[in-house]
């Protein structure tokens, strides 16, 4: 912290800036209009990936304005001296999957991105949020951020997560038991046994969605787990340097006396397979349940229930599960990492998708599509019957082609089932990656875990 | 670069009374490609304001010339979601200086706060009161007044404080930009970047 404004908010200081080609040519604009230089140029990454195709990267961008938009971050980040990962760079992909991949996120940092997701990277035990364009523009110019202390919320997993149970489905449990406003005003610290056991793929899915029930920004603290994933990395301290690094890393915890503005306390037991049935992501539940009645709803909250429910051509009280899905996506900031795709190719080996299914598996980033080429899923995933595409957003956000078509019902690995997220019309549930594998293969929506043991 | 200074004043509403707006809804995220700030208002609300082919739908109270006005009143958990600015940019460009709401989602309120549109927030049941107001009588005002952070319904005299952080008060009230701040403590700062080195 750099100062604190009298009666105001804290000059934050910021470790890493991540940009993208969406949310950056208007801060860039700006810096250009004052006269200014971008203060700390080695300070910021740059990738495309909300608006690129996942198809022919090869190829100019045929859309003209994605092309204009992908070509201006080029620009920027050439007249400025920013590190651009651009298409077919082999460190191009979502800004929240190469961020860490690359061990550019590292415990301890301050991390900003102009994008909601960047809580992500507070699975490391950084302090990481996203930012509007204007406060881009702010850490282009000075590295530094206004920013008010936020309130504190720790939210504990006790016990030990069942078989088909995964991370999407620890959050998406936490939000539809706090709401996608809940969160709202804190950061979260999310700890105990269950949290503990997750890979980091598994916490940054975690701390990816805490946006999704308010929160700015949503942390776990530090451990083995976290220091052997960095461990190596492109970016990363070597050597001695490492060992420094850890030795820091290791006091990044809470303190035992550390008070928090709001404590929640889950028991892993009670989480099953999670799916969402409505408009919003904290409207979820166990893929088992069925849709609340009305009746059930709290009475503020009925309008937008009901609005949700014509939106989604749902009726309250029905089953969740056995409705036939369409489109079937997988990959985003949320699941579109190589533990994903494992666990995707290792549920379809030797199953077949749905013919009715058309299913999108969209890797996180060129590694991790290497990655994927590299152990063999390309082809597990082709002999089931899917195809895996190119790195970017995709159809998370539907900027690009990658559109689910009106009317349509997609389960999704993404983060956000909002009316026309996945495109106009488009109908989003959202799961984990095993329910979207399980979904795609008997083509409705399915608990992965009646596919458990049967192998 | 100073910004447009914020002066209180009376408007007539329109009223929104739909909880969790989110970002996709105020701007889709198809509409995000352009690189200037402009121009964001036209698509505002696009797939609940027009069909497929363009066509406003009657039903969307923005198609509804009865309600016209400068300040937006709508449900709980106002911009919720993505971090994308052009929301705030839409609002404004449409023509809103103020988003009246129970509760704002954090990113969605800094946007508003650093684009001169002022969000205020209200109490449930005063966010209640002036949806019926308003819903009843398009004809109904309202006052926001920054200096003293009270908004009043002008029919019957009800009023509310709310709150801001002074620092932007300050800001929105003399036209401040805080980029020109934090440019003049850009020595300070690298102090602090060498302070820790």
């Amino acid at each position: 912290m750099v100062e604190e404004i009298k009666g105001g908010p804290s000059v934050l200081y910021i470790d890493r800036h991540l940009i993208h080609e969406v949310t950056s040519p208007q801060a860039f604009a700006g810096i250009d209009k004052r006269g200014i230089s971008v203060f700390r140029p080695q300070n910021t990454v740059a990738t495309p990936d909300h608006n690129v195709p996942t198809l022919n990267q090869h190829l100019p961008i045929k859309d003209e304005l994605s092309r204009f938009q992908v070509n201006k971050l080029t620009e920027n980040c050439e007249k400025h001296g920013i590190t651009l990962y651009g298409l077919n760079h082999p460190y191009q992909g979502i800004v929240h999957v190469i961020g860490p991949e690359l061990g550019i996120t590292q415990p301890g940092m301050t991390m900003v991105c102009g994008d909601s997701h960047t809580s992500t990277h507070g699975a490391f035990g950084s302090v990481a949020f996203g930012i509007g364009t204007s406060e881009v523009e702010m850490v282009l110019a000075t590295q530094c951020i206004l920013q008010p202390k936020p309130k504190k919320m720790r939210i504990t997993v006790d016990g030990e997560l069942s078989p088909g149970v995964t991370a999407k489905d620890v959050i998406l449990y936490i939000i539809s038991k706090i709401s996608a406003s809940g969160g709202t005003g804190y950061f979260i610290e999310y700890a105990g046994p269950a949290i503990r056991s997750l890979s980091m793929e598994g916490r940054m899915t975690v701390c990816n969605m805490s946006i999704e029930s308010g929160a700015r920004g949503g942390l776990i603290a530090p451990d083995e787990t976290t220091f052997s994933y960095i461990r190596g990395r492109e970016f990363a301290p070597k050597g001695a340097d490492f060992d420094r690094a850890v030795s820091y890393w290791k006091t990044l915890v809470s303190d035992d006396d550390a008070v928090f503005d709001r404590e929640l306390q889950f028991d892993a037991a009670d989480i099953e397979p999670m799916i969402t049935y409505g408009t919003n992501p904290g409207m979820g539940a166990s893929i088992g349940a069925r849709i609340p009645e009305i009746y059930e709803v709290e009475a503020s909250a009925r309008k937008s229930f009901e609005k949700s429910m014509a939106y989604m051509g749902f009726e309250p009280g029905t089953e969740i599960s056995g409705r036939k899905v369409d489109y079937v996506f997988v990959g985003s900031c949320t699941n579109g990492r190589i533990e994903d795709l494992r666990n995707v190719a290792q549920f379809v080996k030797g199953r077949k998708k749905a013919d009715h299914v058309t299913a999108w598996i969209v890797p996180g980033s060129k590694q991790v599509e290497k990655q994927a080429h590299e152990e063999g899923l390309t082809e597990i995933l082709q002999e089931a019957g899917f195809r895996l595409r190119q790195p970017g957003c995709s159809a998370c956000l539907a900027m690009n082609d990658d559109k689910i078509p009106e009317g349509k019902l997609a389960v999704s690995t993404s983060n956000r089932n909002f009316e026309g997220r996945q495109g106009p019309g488009a109908r989003t549930m959202l799961a984990s990656p095993l329910t979207a594998a399980a979904s795609a293969v008997s083509g409705e929506v399915s608990d992965p875990r009646q596919f458990l043991g049967s192998d | 670069m100073a910004i447009e200074k914020f002066v209180s004043f009376l408007s007539t509403a329109v009223p929104l009374p739909i909880e969790n707006v989110d970002t996709d809804q105020i701007i889709p995220a198809r509409f995000l490609k352009a690189t200037t700030r402009d121009g964001f208002g036209e698509n505002l609300f696009r797939d609940w304001r027009y069909g497929k082919e363009g066509e406003p739908k009657r039903e969307f109270v923005l198609n509804n010339s009865d309600y016209q006005g400068s300040i937006l009143v709508a449900g709980k958990n106002f911009g919720s979601g993505s971090s994308r600015e052009h929301a705030a940019w839409a609002i404004h460009d449409y023509g809103f200086k103020a988003v009246v709401s129970s509760f704002f989602a954090d990113i969605f309120k800094n946007n508003a706060l650093n684009n001169g549109l002022l969000p205020v927030q209200v109490t449930d049941e005063f966010l209640a009161d002036l949806l019926e107001a308003i819903t009843a009588d398009p004809s109904v005002q309202l006052k926001i007044d920054l200096v003293g952070q009270e908004i009043t319904l002008l029919s019957t005299g009800a009023k509310e404080s709310f709150e801001i952080n002074p620092y932007k008060k300050e800001c929105l009230l003399n036209g401040y930009d805080d980029i020109d701040y934090m440019m003049s403590i850009r020595d300070k700062i690298a102090q602090f970047e060498a302070s820790r080195a």
